[in-house]
């Protein structure tokens, strides 16, 4: 279930502004990707390229490759509907869907695209899907009330859960735990490192404890001033890059010099 | 330099006269020093006090009224205004000056709210005690076929009435829903979408007698002059409920979160199947109540129906064939050419204008029942 990333010189825009300049990278597969930077540098902009989600907004567009397994995502004919059940993305703040049930939440995916399934398959997948997201044991036995009722950290593993059970070979997830008090965050990093055994995991975050915690590698971009392109500055192991990194700029960051 | 204020405040420098060693040129801001807390404690009137004022000024007014040959509006006016003037002073002595401000203008908002709330009283006191003198089964169950004088019902008003003001929900909803969703999902803010949203502002303007020539004249093309039937009604009907329906569910869907959008299409789905499976669910308690109050909006309409439906006196449940009965044209005409004995005709003209006000009401009712039912749970 798990595939590398290339992404080759992309570059993405906003209508005519270039929000992200000549991204090189190589996202490895059963790994957690951590990408680092100061707000506006355009690492959620460039998270939201991997899956298609950028050109939800009008006038966003991007020239460059991603390729995942042997696939170019931006190639001609490629359908973003299809790369999107292929890359799955958690978002910042917890987005259940308020009409449904716990249930109903983790079989979106599946039922809103129509998906027959038999109800003991369905209950398999959920049941699967939730003890993926460590949230089986607080909600197995109220399954069918609404997922808006849980807690903030407990909707937030809800829609891991919806996204692990379309079964994607790549989660994004931007900034997943910004909501959260520490210890549902320390439940969503523990979920992240079983998660990585079987999907590759690219992060987003502003919590540079949190990104050496959790990452194998890490990606630092940086800005150089408002209305200049964003750009990865480096990449490397996350020890390198937290410990010995090879630009300046990136150890200033790190050290917390600025940002 | 000039010298420290007495209490001690900051100073700033004036840019513009930096040589000036003091006075015009340099400003000193003394730093604002709020009222000691204990010394903001005062006195407050009673809880009554309010009553009381409005009792005041209902004694002067009824004073007035007693020894004076005033209007009662004059005696009113003059009432309400020694009220709140009794009411301020009060507070003034015992509360100061910044409460004497606040009771004054919370007077002043609640007897705008009086007034805005007595035509309303008036009109459903006024319809309730004329209409109940013919608010009886055979209202209801009976048409005017064959009546000539008392007795009677509305019973074919009534059905005319569901029948024309449900075939124009039936046409408007789908057709304005569809166009709310054009504008909202796909349109942005293109051409198309801004052309529509202007037409749709004027068409919520447009007097209704203007939709109700407008069918006529577009039937009359199809089919000739003289033609009355119910779905010339519902046609004019569509034309008022279809630019409030796209107002009413636009709103709606505008307030859907767009990450709900977002999550819908990370998860594969495509965008016709998230609008239809996401926005529209998440949306329905709000279009139902919108679509319901659009209903109420045009069924009591009478000009567009008075030129397009005619009258008959019994009951005529084809939409396609005849004149069609609805209840404020049978109002109309029972009111305008009362027959023998008069009081018959206006009595029944009273209770259809009741019956529709409950109609109204009922759908009222049954758009915040609905709005709830259809609400996303939390627990």
């Amino acid at each position: 279930m798990s595939r590398q990333i290339d992404v080759s010189d992309l570059d993405i825009y906003y209508g005519s502004f270039l929000a992200v300049e000549k991204v090189t990278m190589e996202i490895r597969p059963r790994s957690i990707t951590a990408l680092i930077g100061p707000s506006g540098c355009g690492k959620s902009t460039f998270l939201r390229s991997l899956n298609r989600m950028h050109e939800v907004i009008p006038g966003a567009r991007v020239e460059g490759k991603v390729v995942l397994d042997g696939q170019d995502l931006y190639g001609p004919g490629v359908d973003p509907v299809a790369v999107r059940r292929s890359v799955g993305m958690v978002f910042q703040n917890p987005n259940p869907f308020p009409t449904m049930s716990i249930y109903d939440n983790v079989l979106a995916g599946m039922r809103l695209n129509n998906k027959r399934m038999r109800r003991s398959e369905a209950d398999d997948v959920v049941e699967q899907s939730l003890r993926g997201a460590n949230l089986w044991k607080e909600v197995q036995d109220r399954l069918d009330r609404p997922g808006a009722g849980l807690s903030g950290g407990q909707q937030q593993r809800l829609c891991i859960a919806r996204a692990i059970a379309v079964q994607p070979q790549v989660l994004l997830m931007d900034e997943p735990c910004s909501a959260l008090d520490p210890i549902s965050t320390l439940a969503i990093e523990d979920l992240m490192g079983k998660l990585k055994e079987e999907y590759t995991i690219v992060i987003v975050t502003h919590n540079m404890q949190q990104a050496s915690r959790v990452s194998d590698r890490t990606g630092f971009f940086n800005i150089e001033g408002t209305g200049k392109p964003g750009k990865l500055v480096e990449m490397d192991a996350t020890d390198t890059i937290f410990s010995n990194p090879s630009v300046k700029a990136t150890e200033d960051y790190v050290s917390g010099r600025f940002g | 330099m000039s010298s420290p204020s007495p209490r001690g405040g900051s100073q700033l420098e004036d840019p513009s006269g930096p040589d000036d060693d003091r006075g015009a040129g340099t400003t000193t801001l003394t730093r604002y020093q709020p009222p000691s807390l204990a010394a903001s404690v005062h006195a407050s009137l009673p809880r009554w006090s309010g009553a009381a004022a409005a009792a005041l000024g209902a004694l002067v007014a009824a004073a007035l009224l007693a020894v004076a040959d005033v209007h009662v509006a004059l005696a009113v006016v003059v009432g309400a205004v020694v009220g709140i003037a009794a009411f301020v002073v009060a507070a003034r002595a015992v509360e100061g000056a910044r409460a004497a401000t606040d009771r004054f203008v919370t007077a002043l908002v609640t007897v705008a709210f009086v007034v805005a709330l007595l035509p309303l009283v008036s009109v459903v006191w006024t319809t309730v005690s004329r209409g109940l003198a013919r608010f009886d089964v055979a209202y209801w169950t009976q048409s005017m076929s064959g009546i000539i004088g008392e007795g009677g019902g509305a019973y074919h008003a009534i059905m005319g009435t569901l029948i024309v003001t449900g075939i124009a929900t039936v046409i408007s909803v789908p057709i304005g829903t569809m166009t709310a969703i054009y504008l909202v999902e796909y349109g942005g803010d293109n051409r198309l979408s801004r052309v529509v949203t202007f037409l749709v502002d004027v068409m919520t303007g447009i007097p209704s007698i203007v939709a109700g020539l407008f069918s006529l004249a577009l039937f009359t093309l199809l089919f000739g002059p003289g033609l009355r039937i119910g779905v010339m009604g519902s046609i004019a009907l569509c034309v008022l409920m279809i630019p409030i329906v796209v107002r009413a569910v636009e709103e709606m869907l505008r307030i859907v979160p767009a990450r709900l959008r977002e999550s819908s299409y990370a998860l594969g789905v495509p965008k016709w199947r998230t609008i239809v499976k996401v926005v529209l669910p998440t949306a329905a308690s709000g279009i139902a109540s919108g679509v319901v109050l659009a209903v109420a909006r045009v069924m009591g309409e009478t000009a567009p129906l008075l030129v397009t439906v005619g009258l008959t006196s019994a009951t005529n449940f084809n939409p396609l064939e005849g004149r069609m009965p609805v209840l404020p044209v049978f109002a109309y005409y029972q009111i305008k050419t009362p027959g023998i004995p008069p009081g018959a005709f206006i009595d029944r003209a009273w209770t259809a204008a009741l019956v529709l006000i409950l109609f109204v009401m009922a759908l009222n009712v049954g758009a915040r029942v609905l709005a709830r039912a259809l609400a996303p749970k939390t627990r």
